[in-house]
């Protein structure tokens, strides 16, 4: 993998630091008049998902990192494996449950997700923006309410918990954000 | 200027430029500089010091200069690598009096009612909890809550307090009002002179707004000899930098011998000036055409 200067970083870039694959979220070159120059670099981790920023000196370089996002469409989990594969080459991947994370109460068979891998292996697994799951759980809500009220808790098929209008019942598919886990709507019949 | 300053031109080509380790020179190649061989380099200026010093030791009374110095180094939101300047040197002032005349004009252009003056020691004791004349190298470094991705232990110690001074002194600093930094450690005198009374503090001071360094100003170094010995200082600190040697300003020496008068001078960023005036974030939009579309 080819190495990166500081003055090639950008946000989007994916880079090794401290041996985990990293996604740059901004560079700051910082000059003090007098100074020696450094970099201010704000980062992702990409296994720990942890943000934080870094010091760097300018001039410096790292390994850039060999992660590559797709989009494929889930597919099963064996118990201990979540499957995925390619629509178009029929090609397979396996996740494990550390790789899938809190993204596991929204997968979806056959919804497509984006699959970061590093080194061929993946690391993280992003549903959709938005995912449709049937309500298994919930309290029956009175007659006649309109949305706005603060709602009740609803648990989803794959064990989700979100908050839904009270006018939903269970055995209703809804549609929900996976990004902020809020109730967007009634799924389309 | 209503203080009976005169407005003076330098050249921005010259053939020594200002050595200081961390400001970085764009060359030029000059084809015809007979009888040499091959192409003479010329300097753009990464500010008018030199050639000012020159003219004051040569008699010119007050003087301003209000025009382009360049800097080669990335743009930022901060920093454009062509940039407006205005460098003043007043006779008989010292860094005080000329902090106050500063402070006069960032209330005539900024509107500013008040401005404050904290040592450069206060602002560490007062920011970063550390005496920074009687700390070790390991004690300035500690106080750093930054990670860092290379060792601050193998750097400098002016290294370790400037990183300190940029990531946890100066967003702290001048956020209502400017705030000027003055008593500047002997290490980092630049062109400075020592206090008499206290060798390890230098007459400089800096300017600090809304997150802005916005000017850098000394009781100006008369001395020849130790003119010499700071140059001979920022080139060995470049040595050990990899930076290139820089070729000493013979004619400034000459000057300087000849006899620069007590003066005291200070380097403005017009276009950080303003930004703040125009309360923009990005330089970009205060000059008509940024360095990406000159």
């Amino acid at each position: 993998m080819a190495n990166f200067s500081t003055n090639e970083f950008k946000a989007g870039l994916k880079v090794m630091i401290d041996g985990e694959p990293c996604n740059i979220l901004e560079n700051e070159y910082v000059k003090p008049g007098k100074g020696q120059a450094f970099n201010r670099v704000k980062i992702r981790k990409l296994i720990s998902n942890k943000v934080l920023e870094k010091t760097f000196k300018s001039g410096d370089s790292v390994e850039g990192a060999d992660v590559l996002d797709t989009e494929l469409s889930y597919l099963y989990n064996d118990g201990e494996f979540y499957h995925f594969m390619n629509n178009e080459t029929f090609e397979q991947v396996a996740a494990d449950a550390k790789a899938v994370g809190d993204s596991v109460k929204w997968l979806v068979e056959n919804d497509v997700c984006t699959i970061t891998l590093f080194n061929g292996s993946p690391i993280a697994v992003t549903p959709p923006n938005f995912v449709e799951l049937e309500i298994v759980e919930t309290d029956p809500g009175l007659k006649g309410d309109t949305a706005g009220t603060g709602g009740k808790p609803a648990t989803l098929s794959t064990g989700a918990v979100v908050r839904v209008p009270l006018f939903v019942q269970r055995g209703e598919v809804v549609k929900v954000d996976t990004r902020s886990g809020e109730y967007a709507s009634r799924a389309q019949k | 200027m209503s203080r009976n300053v005169c407005e003076v031109d330098v050249p921005i080509l010259s053939q020594a430029p200002v050595t200081d380790p961390f400001l970085d020179n764009f060359k030029i190649s000059f084809a015809y500089s007979a009888p040499c061989d091959g192409d003479a380099i010329y300097y753009l200026q990464t500010s008018p010091e030199y050639g000012m010093k020159r003219m004051l030791a040569s008699g010119s009374g007050d003087i301003y200069y209000l025009g382009k110095a360049f800097r080669h180094e990335p743009q930022s939101p901060q920093h454009n690598p062509e940039f407006t300047m205005l460098e003043w040197y007043r006779i008989g002032f010292d860094d005080r009096t000329l902090m106050h005349e500063v402070a006069a004009l960032l209330e005539a252009t900024l509107g500013v009612t008040a401005v404050e003056y904290l040592a450069y020691d206060e602002a560490f004791l007062q920011y970063c909890q550390i005496d920074i004349w009687t700390a070790t190298h390991q004690e300035l470094v500690a106080c750093y809550t930054s990670e860092c991705t290379y060792d601050l232990l193998a750097e400098s110690r002016d290294h370790v307090l400037q990183l300190l001074f940029s990531e946890q002194i100066e967003s702290k600093v001048g956020k209502s009002t400017p705030c000027f930094i003055y008593d500047f450690p002997a290490s980092q005198s630049a062109l400075a002179k020592l206090k008499a009374s206290e060798q390890h503090k230098a007459h400089r001071f800096e300017v600090y707004f809304k997150g802005l360094e916005l000017a850098n100003g000394y009781y100006e170094l008369t001395d020849p000899e130790q003119l010499q010995q700071r140059w001979q200082g920022d080139n060995a600190t470049r040595q050990k930098q990899g930076l290139p040697q820089m070729p000493h300003d013979e004619r400034l020496v000459a000057a300087l011998h000849s006899g620069l008068p007590d003066c005291a001078g200070v380097a403005l960023g017009v276009d950080r000036l303003l930004m703040l005036a125009l309360a923009a974030s990005d330089i970009q939009s205060t000059l008509a055409f940024g360095f990406t579309d000159a």
